[in-house]
Formats: C-alpha cells, sequence, structure tokens
C-alpha cells in the first residue's frame, strides 16, 4: 500500500512545488502558532483508559500548569477552568511512537559504517508538516531516530510534537538520548549496492559484528586515556594535555556509562543473538531491538537480557530478512516476558498506531488493556520517560488523546490532542479552519501567477524549475524512505 | 497345518484388510471427491443483494450457491455449519494486488510483476502466479477470496518497474493447486500506466530522486502519448484486418492481437493515474479511443469527481491509508475521499495495491467509514464493486443464488481489526485459513523454555 505511494511521493512534490513555499502560511491559520494554555482544563463525562488502574467510565481528568492534578469519576470544575466535555469519547495516554523519523531534515549518514558523531538533534525540522499529522493520529511523544545503513548509526532524541514551537522546544525534556544500532541487511547494504560503485565494509553479518566490536574497543581504550587523565587531574597534577576528543568515540563512551540508551534495528534472531553477546562482552546494555521481526523466535533470551523489543504489526516479506516476520510477533514475547511496543517507522503508519496495537488482541490473544500499553506505558518505559507520560496518573504530564469510539477500532478517530495540556490538535478546529486556509491558498496562487507572469507569460507558476521542494533532494524524504522498507536506508 | 487354522487365519487377513480400507477410505475420499454440498445454518447472513438475514441457511453445491434465506431446507446429506452467533458475508475482493507475481519485494529473483520494455499488452499475470506463494494464505485467512493479480504497476514490488502498457491482469480465486483451478478471468483487464508528466523521479538504484527540467518533462509526456496513440490506431486497423480474416498466420502480431479487445471496448483497462491533471487526460484519450477505463490509484480522484461520474468512469482506490498528496492538503484528505466519491455518486472499489499489506483491506475499508463513507458502502467498496466494475459481477461479489460460493463465516464485522474468520469458502470448498504466520506462531509458542 505505503510502497506503492512511494513513486508518487515525487510526483506529489514536484506538480506544484510553488505551493510548498506557501505551506507554512497556509498553516499559519490553524496549527502553526502554538495553542493558548490555560492553566486549568477538566475533561468530563468520558471513559477513561488509564492503562495503570483499568477503565473509568464517566470520567474525569483535572490538568492544572500542564500536568494531570486529578482522575476520577466526579471531579468539580474549578473556578476559570476549561472544561472539554468529552461524553461518549474515550481518553487514553497520549500515543507513544518508539521509532519515528519525522520533524528531521535528514536522516542517514550512510556513507561510514560508523556514524556515531552525527545526531538527529541538529536536523530538527520544526515545519514537517508530518509532525501535525501524527498529532492527529494522537502521537504525543517520538523517539526521532537515524537510519539503519549504518552498523553504528547516528544520535536519536526523543521528542514531544508540539506543533507549532520551534526545533528548539520539540526535544522532551531530561529523556535519555540514544543511538542508532543497525543489524542485517540495511548495514551490509545488500539492497543498495550501486553497480560500478565499490563495496562498502561491512557487507556480512560477520562483519556487522566486527564492526561494532571493533568500535567499541576503541571506544574502551578512548574512555581509558580520559579517565586516566582526569584521575592525575584529580590528584593535582598541572599541566597536563588533555586528550584529544573524538566525537565519533564520546557517544559510545556514553553508552558504556550507561547515559546513551542503545535502539538497535534489527531482524533475525542470529543477530539479536550476536549484538546480546557484543553489548556483554564490552559490558553496555541494549535498551531496545527495534523492528526486531524474529524476537519472537529467541524471546526468552530477550526477557533474559532485560532487554525492550519494539516492533511493527504486521509488516512481512518486503526483505529476506522479513520473511519470517509474523504479525503474533508482539504477543508471543509479552507472554514470555518481553516489554513490547508498536512503532510506526513511518509517518503514515504513525497516523494509526492505535490500530496497529489491536492487532496484538487478534494475533496471539492479548487483553485490551495489554494491547493499549503497546503504544503508551511499554514505549515510554523503553524510552525512560514513564515517569512522566504513558499512563493517565496524577503528577504525570497531561499528553493525552480523545477519540470518538474506542481507540482499538478502526472506527476510531482522534478529536483532540494535548501535550503539556495544550490543546495541540483539534478535529473540529481543523474543518472549520479549512474553507479559510483554501481561500488563503487560492489567493497566494493567484498572487503568485500574476507576478510570474510578467517575465515569461507562456509558462504557468508550477513549471517554474528554480522551485525546489522543501525537502533536500538527494535522498528521499524520511517518509518515502521509511514506507518503502521499513527504515530500509 | 489344519484347514480351521488356515480359514482363521485367512478371516483374521480379511478383517485387518476390511478395517484399513475403511481406515483409508476418508482419506482417498478426500482425494478423489470432495464434498459437494454444505449448509450453513442458524447464521446472520449479509447478502449485499438486500438485507441482511437473520437466522439464515446458504445452501452449497458444486461449487456455486444453491440458495440462501430463513427458510431453506438443509439438503440431505449436506455437510453442515451450525454458524449460530456468526455471520456470513462475501468473500472480500482486492482488485489491485500483485498476488502469486511477487514473493519478496527486495529479491528480484521471487519478482514477476513487471516486464522489461515499455509496450507489453501481451503478457499475461496468471502465467507467472505461483500457486505456492505464501501470501495466498496469508491472505486468504484475512477472509479475502479472489483478487485481481496486476502486471506492470509499478510499486515497490515490483522493483518499481512500470511500462506504458503493462499486460493483462488476471483475477484468481485465492485457492487452487492449479493456476488453472485459480481462475476466474484470464484477461480482465489490461494494464495502462498513463503517461505523466514528470519533474521528478524515483531511481530504485540510486535509491534517490532525480530531477528534471519541465520542458524535457512535457516532450517526454507527448512523445509517450502519441507512441500510445500510435499503439491504438495499429491496434484498431489489426482488429480490422482480424475480423476480415485478412490476417494470416504468418503476419500475426502477437501485442496487436492482444489490444484488439481493447480498441473494440471489450477488455477494460486499468488506468494508473493519481494526479488530476493525469487523471483528467485519461479520461479525455480513453473518450476519445473508446476505451472502457477503469481508473486505478486516484489519489486525486475528488478533484474530478463529477467528471468521473458524467463519463461514467469506476476507481479502484488505493488504501486510504495514505498520507495526502499535497503538503497542505488537509490530514484526512485520503481518508475522507470514499465518502467523498461516494456522495458524488462514483461508483469505487477499495484495494490493496499490494501483497504483504492485502490483509489489510478490511482495515482500510473501516477507515473510510470511520471519516464518512456509509457502512454498507465499504462493504459493498471489497466484493460486489470491484466484480461489477471489472465486469465480473454476474458470477461473484453477492450472496445470490447462482454465484459461485466464496464465502467467508466470520465471528463479527469483516473489516474490523479484531474480527476472525472462521470458515472459508472458495469455489464452493471450505479451504483452510492455515498460513505460514500461524504455524511460526505455533511452533514458537510451544518452544521450551531456553535455559538462560
Amino acid at each position: 500500500m505505503k510502497v506503492a505511494k512511494m513513486l508518487n511521493v515525487g510526483n506529489a512534490r514536484s506538480a506544484f512545488p510553488f505551493l510548498l513555499g506557501l505551506s507554512c502560511f497556509a498553516y499559519s491559520a490553524s496549527a502553526a502558532t502554538p495553542p493558548d494554555a490555560p492553566s486549568v482544563i477538566l475533561i468530563q463525562n468520558a471513559t477513561v483508559l488509564t492503562v495503570s488502574h483499568g477503565t473509568i467510565e464517566h470520567g474525569s481528568i483535572l490538568i492544572k500548569d500542564g500536568k494531570i492534578a486529578e482522575v476520577g469519576q466526579s471531579i468539580k470544575a474549578p473556578a476559570g477552568a476549561q472544561v472539554i466535555d468529552a461524553s461518549g469519547q474515550f481518553v487514553i495516554p497520549g500515543i507513544i511512537d518508539c521509532h519515528s523519523h519525522i520533524a528531521a531534515e535528514s536522516i542517514n549518514e550512510g556513507s561510514v559504517s560508523v556514524s556515531s558523531m552525527v545526531t538527529m538533534e541538529e536536523v530538527l525540522d520544526p515545519d514537517d508538516i508530518d509532525i501535525y499529522r501524527d498529532l492527529a493520529g494522537g502521537v504525543t511523544s517520538a523517539n526521532i531516530l537515524h537510519g539503519s545503513a549504518n552498523s553504528i548509526g547516528g544520535q536519536t532524541l526523543v521528542i514531544k510534537l508540539r506543533w507549532g514551537q520551534p526545533a528548539s522546544k520539540l526535544p522532551f525534556e531530561g529523556a535519555m538520548p540514544g543511538i542508532k544500532f543497525a543489524l542485517g541487511e540495511n548495514p551490509k547494504r545488500s539492497n543498495f549496492s550501486i553497480p560500478g560503485q565499490p563495496r562498502r565494509y561491512p557487507s556480512t553479518r560477520m562483519g556487522v559484528e566486527e564492526t561494532i566490536r571493533g568500535a567499541f574497543s576503541e571506544a574502551r581504550d578512548y574512555k581509558k586515556t580520559w579517565d586516566d587523565y582526569n584521575k592525575r587531574v584529580a590528584a593535582g597534577e598541572k599541566n597536563l594535555i588533555p586528550p584529544r576528543r573524538d566525537l565519533k568515540l564520546e557517544p559510545l563512551v556514553e553508552v558504556l556509562e550507561g547515559k546513551r540508551y542503545v535502539h538497535s534495528h534489527c531482524y533475525r534472531e542470529d543477530e539479536i543473538l550476536m549484538l546480546l553477546r557484543v553489548a556483554k562482552e564490552f559490558g553496555f546494555k541494549v535498551r531496545t531491538f527495534q523492528h526486531v521481526l524474529e524476537g519472537y523466535k529467541v524471546a526468552d533470551e530477550l526477557a533474559a537480557a532485560g532487554v525492550g523489543a519494539s516492533t511493527f504489526s504486521d509488516w512481512w516479506a518486503y526483505k529476506v530478512e522479513a520473511y519470517d516476520a509474523i504479525p503474533y510477533n508482539a504477543a508471543l514475547m509479552t507472554r514470555r516476558g518481553v516489554i513490547v511496543s508498536i512503532n510506526s517507522d513511518s509517518a503514515e503508519e504513525a497516523t494509526h498506531l492505535n490500530q496497529e496495537a489491536a492487532k496484538s488482541m487478534k494475533y496471539g490473544g492479548l487483553s485490551h488493556d495489554e494491547a493499549l500499553k503497546m503504544v503508551t506505558l511499554n514505549p515510554a518505559i523503553q524510552l525512560g520517560i514513564d515517569k512522566r507520560v504513558g499512563t493517565i496518573d496524577v503528577g504525570k504530564d497531561a499528553d493525552l488523546a480523545i477519540y470518538n469510539h474506542d481507540p482499538l477500532s478502526a472506527y476510531a478517530v482522534v478529536q483532540k490532542a494535548l501535550i503539556d495540556g495544550r490543546v495541540y490538535f483539534d478535529r473540529e478546529k481543523d474543518i472549520a479552519n479549512r474553507a479559510e486556509i483554501e481561500k488563503e491558498k487560492k489567493a497566494l496562487t493567484e498572487k503568485l501567477k500574476k507576478t510570474e507572469k510578467k517575465p515569461e507569460e507562456k509558462k504557468p507558476p508550477e513549471k517554474k524549475p528554480e522551485e525546489k521542494p522543501k525537502t533536500p533532494a538527494p535522498s528521499p524524504t524520511p517518509t518515502a524512505a521509511a514506507n518503502s522498507q521499513g527504515g530500509a536506508l | 497345518m489344519s484347514k480351521a487354522r488356515h480359514l482363521r487365519r485367512l478371516l483374521y487377513i480379511l478383517c485387518l484388510l476390511n478395517f484399513l480400507y475403511f481406515l483409508l477410505a476418508p482419506v482417498r475420499d478426500a482425494q478423489a471427491q470432495p464434498p459437494s454440498v454444505y449448509a450453513i445454518t442458524h447464521a446472520k447472513i449479509f447478502t449485499l443483494a438486500g438485507s441482511p438475514i437473520e437466522d439464515g441457511t446458504l445452501v452449497i453445491r458444486d461449487g456455486k450457491i444453491a440458495a440462501v434465506g430463513s427458510s431453506v431446507e438443509v439438503p440431505a446429506g449436506a455437510q453442515v455449519i451450525d454458524a449460530k452467533g456468526l455471520q456470513v458475508y462475501p468473500g472480500l475482493f482486492d482488485a489491485v494486488t500483485q498476488m502469486g507475481l511477487s514473493e519478496i519485494g527486495a529479491v528480484n529473483a521471487t519478482v514477476d510483476s513487471s516486464e522489461t520494455g515499455s509496450y507489453n499488452p501481451d503478457v499475461v499475470a496468471a502465467t507467472a502466479v505461483s500457486p505456492s506463494s505464501e501470501h495466498i494464505p496469508v491472505t486468504r485467512a484475512s477472509g479475502i477470496t479472489e483478487v485481481l493479480a496486476v502486471p506492470g504497476s509499478g510499486g515497490f514490488d515490483s522493483g518499481g518497474g512500470r511500462g506504458t502498457l503493462g499486460g493483462q491482469a488476471s483475477a484468481i480465486h485465492l485457492a487452487g493447486w492449479t493456476v488453472d483451478e485459480m481462475l476466474i478471468k484470464k484477461s480482465a483487464a489490461m494494464v495502462l500506466n498513463f503517461p505523466e508528466i514528470q519533474t521528478q523521479t524515483f531511481d530504485f538504484s540510486t535509491f534517490s530522486r532525480k530531477e528534471k527540467p519541465y520542458t524535457e518533462a512535457k516532450q517526454e509526456y507527448d512523445r509517450q502519448i502519441n507512441e500510445l496513440t500510435d499503439w491504438m490506431d495499429r491496434a484498431r486497423h489489426y482488429a480490422q484486418a482480424m475480423e476480415k480474416g485478412s490476417v494470416s498466420k504468418y503476419d500475426r502480431d502477437l501485442k496487436l492481437e492482444a489490444l484488439a479487445p481493447v480498441v473494440r471496448g471489450e477488455l477494460p483497462v486499468l488506468v494508473f493515474a493519481d494526479r488530476a491533471r493525469d487523471i483528467r487526460n485519461a479520461v479525455e484519450f480513453c473518450d476519445k479511443q473508446k476505451l472502457k477505463m477503469v481508473l486505478a490509484g486516484g489519489g486525486e480522484a475528488y478533484k474530478v469527481k463529477d467528471l468521473l461520474r458524467s463519463k461514467d468512469v469506476p476507481v479502484i482506490l488505493r488504501p486510504m491509508l495514505s498520507l495526502p498528496e499535497e503538503e497542505d492538503d488537509p490530514y484526512d484528505r485520503e481518508l475522507s475521499q470514499p465518502a467523498e466519491l461516494a456522495a458524488a455518486g462514483v461508483k469505487f472499489a477499495i484495494a490493496s495495491f499490494d501483497n504483504s499489506f492485502a490483509r489489510r483491506l478490511g482495515q482500510n475499508a473501516a477507515n473510510a467509514v470511520a471519516y464518512g463513507l456509509p457502512y454498507d458502502q465499504a462493504l459493498r467498496a471489497v466484493t460486489i464493486n470491484p466484480a461489477q466494475i471489472l465486469g465480473l459481477g454476474s458470477q461473484i461479489g453477492t450472496l445470490e443464488q447462482g454465484k459461485i460460493a466464496n464465502v467467508i463465516v466470520t465471528n463479527g464485522d469483516p473489516l474490523e481489526l479484531t474480527t476472525d474468520v472462521k470458515y472459508l469458502f472458495i469455489r464452493g470448498q471450505l479451504t483452510s485459513t492455515e498460513n505460514k504466520h500461524h504455524r511460526l506462531y505455533e511452533k514458537y509458542l510451544n518452544r521450551p523454555k531456553a535455559s538462560n
């Protein structure tokens, strides 16, 4: 489905490139300005799916200063509170996407096998429309990952989908930073070799292991050099020359010190066990395996290692290492004690993660609560942000999604999404604003046509060759890439 | 040895043989002659040809629906399925897939969906459909009983290749020992990837976008349209020559011969186009050439809904679970399109355009309902509408007497995420929903606890 659309991504953006430049105007009316935040909000008459302590029928949630202040059955509206009547609606904790590539200008430094020096934080794009689209799918936080072209990829970070805020306001405050690893076909470039170009090391799973071991051997030596230096400084030695900083090894030292999470892309059972062995050898932890489509084959080993698994609901067969992927993966791993989340790896898939989580009830018989945890509490635990988000509990951030039906149904539509107690998405308002946006867009288009007709009257505006789409051209957009192969890049 | 002992031994052997015969009899019979009469009783039956029947009976005989109703007698000798509490629907029809043509998208050796070259009207999907594809039972388990296997329509599963005339699409059942058994209609539609003015293309060898100036792209488009027009003109002359018997077996042209039913307006043309401009061009072209057009894709069909309605062009829509074409389109543009087309009176089906995501067909239709499409129309969009659009409406797509018995029995709404298909009939045969995924599930569910 999504792959079939892939070829059209280019066309979609090219046919009317001049409009892309206008999009910031077009959206200014609805979403680009951060919404006002009334300090007190009361959501009333809702079915509240707390995730942590069951379901509250006709429940209320009181929000004060961006935090959940009270959850219960009958909470009186304090004076001056904004009241949201959610009669017949369902409230869940905002969805957390443990594997996303939205809000990024680029995602793959694919030229080297260890690209730990690059970081997603430096390429955050707060104007990426996919932030808004995913927000409209109830997603409030996302783990923004580097691509999977390298055995050790770039640094990752967790963001909140605060649409309309500048890049500096997107990062999830205090969330542990991460780093992307990748195993299997992508780092060995199985599906991406270009005829005539030399192959990059590694090109086997053996080489992937050695690339990681080699990098951590270096990192261990580098850490020792700094530790020795710091020890001598602490002992009072003067005039010491500090070791030269190595931006590639620094993040790996942080991994060794437990200050940076490892999120490793993987598919096959053998490579999963390989990384666990390497991690044991060098004394670091793998925080999550991503995709981990054969995780069900080594679920006991994953559980014993205390590693989280973040997987797809039902993707399979797009490449050889996904040929044994089964939709029962999430349930099988859960039954063996692994903390499992369902992720998107695609701006589109993220718009219906609630539905993807629901599939674990059909495939493997998980309960409603267990299924809902796959996109709320479990990814929060995996990202180390469960003290702040992931359930509806007093003291947590008021990050919520409100649906018109049970969210674990294909008929449920997000009505509102709140982050830090602010309504960042409101379906009613979005619909109400459309006519005005369309009018504004038309007016701007007309204006542009008029100004452009003067120098060369024959060319309709969409033919202007110098106009470039917003996304840099050399690589496909994260959406296209992710849509094509499950983080294939 | 006494005579009596001989007799006893003989008797013993006879008994044993007799016993073995009865033991093996059902197996032999299953191979030779599967039961041909089934009665599904006490079910809520959604025929899609009238109101749902509460506590109804559906009788299947010799591959066809023999009777359906609330007071239908169970024939003597019928295998009875008591479906109390269950629901019966026509099997779902996925009208654009590469089923059997592509196994693993990234592995060329397993992909047969796109021939090289731009004009391959003579190639036929059914030729390359692998009846052993793992996709078939996996897809079947989601209640899809028949699909259109489409060649040369692009997408990742075909390595990105798409010529102009991609070949003939085949309508197939998702069960059968051979392709011949699977066939509903070998040549159900001709694939036409309508030429686009493409200033950007995606290059699979470098996995990156390529850009070209507009004038160059427009020239390329004009060239393709002229070429295509030329093909149609030649095909028309050829068809006339065929009718007059003036084509000898020595000057047969297989490609023009394959196009003859197209230019006669008999074989539907499955025209792939998404942008409004391309759809308009395609409608104009097919109108001029008097082709029987079916639009496939239709990402922006809503922009030309009045045109599609007035020209009676049906649409096979790509999944609603797609991002909008434009950055500044409403976020639910694709999701709300089916409702908009339905309101405008445009006839459409919903399809997966894929293999591994074919099982999301129902999910896509349900999402269209969530964004305004009436439920019964969503159900029709994945059953009778695709059948009618491909000219198979009298054979399949509803539960009516005389139609091919492709039937599903479910424990709920077949479009909902959590519904299970309990029984599935294809060509009147009770067909297994077992598949690779479930087998692996069972295997690893029973893996002994690892000693770490």
